[in-house]
């Protein structure tokens, strides 16, 4: 009987079911608590589904890499969901047309601010600089952000977990951030959360008003593809300057 | 899995090829699935409308889009050596990053909205 079980393990470690299965499963649970607790920003489902399978993958003394094997099917359609980001991205510009330069405006110094700061705290703390090109692109949504760090020399799945972390700080603080320093402005309100924190402080911003919500979805795409293009220079600048 | 789902799949992994190779050819330091998303945008202005379709599956991806993070941020295994080593650095630049980004973009848009007439001059100068 052992031997028949171990034989199977054995079997199933090494094909990709198990930890497609795994992942998705796992997702479903944090899920399922995320949903239960009433969308506490805390319970990330994706915080949660990590936390399960990296305590079952050091339990079964599986690696990354035959976890992955699995796991990349799922890890494949990041790219066709960026593609879909347009969707959305094409609704709210159709609907905020208006305010264009304003918007452009608040982009361009959000997307730098993000970048400049988050890179130069990093670096004055002493972080070694693929430390520091993972933690430029916090603010873009995952894909996105994943997409940025390989280019410009970071670590992808370390960015995937600091935007993550990012994205839950702003959804918990980003409203009592806006009041504090004055910003009363729905469209200001959400264009903020969704620039610094992507979809988590998107959806943190629809509980705020249906306007914030829709700001907040636009600001998300626009800072993507600001910071796609920005990062790159930017760290080809600071490379120069700090790492001479 | 019916018809619309595959166009629709079609169609989005014809924009991310598209927009792979668009960005060897050119050696653009953009992400391929980033140039797809633009080029996807493009074809709906050109268009004037989310096709039903379309609109309908991309919906139902963008839903589920965290599941996808999580096997990337699985990775974290990888880096805990990496994490532990920069916690400092990385928690600080993750906290203070943020907080400035909300402040300064919320004040800026605010601040533009209210000075429409004298933007839409420097709109004009660019």
């Amino acid at each position: 009987m052992m031997a028949a079980t171990r034989e199977i393990w054995v079997y199933l470690a090494a094909s990709p079911l198990l930890h497609l299965t795994m992942t998705l499963v796992a997702y479903l649970v944090g899920d399922y608590l995320f949903r239960k607790s009433g969308q506490k920003a805390l319970l990330n489902p994706v915080l949660i589904a990590v936390a399960i399978l990296v305590g079952v993958l050091l339990a079964t003394e599986v690696s990354y890499a035959t976890y992955f094997e699995g796991a990349q099917f799922v890890h494949f359609l990041l790219g066709p969901a960026t593609v879909a980001l347009a969707v959305p991205l094409y609704r709210q510009f159709e609907r905020v047309r208006h305010s264009g330069v304003a918007i452009l405006v608040a982009l361009l110094a959000g997307s730098l601010t993000a970048l400049l700061s988050a890179t130069l705290i990093a670096w004055a703390l002493g972080a070694p600089q693929a430390v520091v090109a993972s933690i430029a692109p916090k603010s873009v949504t995952t894909p996105i952000a994943m997409g940025i760090a390989e280019q410009i020399g970071g670590l992808p799945s370390l960015t995937a977990v600091l935007v993550i972390l990012t994205g839950i700080f702003g959804s918990m603080f980003g409203t009592s951030i806006l009041a504090r320093v004055g910003v009363h402005d729905a469209d200001a309100q959400g264009f903020a959360l969704g620039l610094a924190s992507h979809g988590i402080g998107t959806a943190r911003a629809l509980q705020v008003s249906e306007v914030a919500g829709a700001f907040s979805a636009l600001a998300m795409g626009l800072n993507g593809l600001a910071t796609s293009l920005l990062a790159p220079l930017l760290v080809h600048l600071l490379r120069q300057w700090l790492w001479p | 899995m019916n018809n619309r789902v595959i166009l629709t799949f079609t169609i989005l992994l014809a924009c991310q090829l598209a927009g792979e190779v668009i960005t060897l050819l050119l050696h653009l330091s953009v992400p391929g699935p980033v140039v797809g998303m633009v080029i996807l945008f493009c074809a709906l202005l050109v268009r004037g409308h989310v096709p039903a379709d379309v609109a309908a599956v991309s919906g139902e991806l963008l839903q589920n889009l965290s599941l996808l993070f999580v096997p990337a941020g699985v990775g974290v295994m990888l880096h805990a050596r990496l994490l532990a080593d920069n916690w400092q650095a990385l928690s600080l630049a993750l906290v203070l990053s943020t907080i400035v980004t909300i402040a300064v973009t919320g004040l800026m848009l605010q601040w533009a909205k209210q000075r429409p007439a004298r933007h839409a001059k420097e709109g004009e100068n660019q």
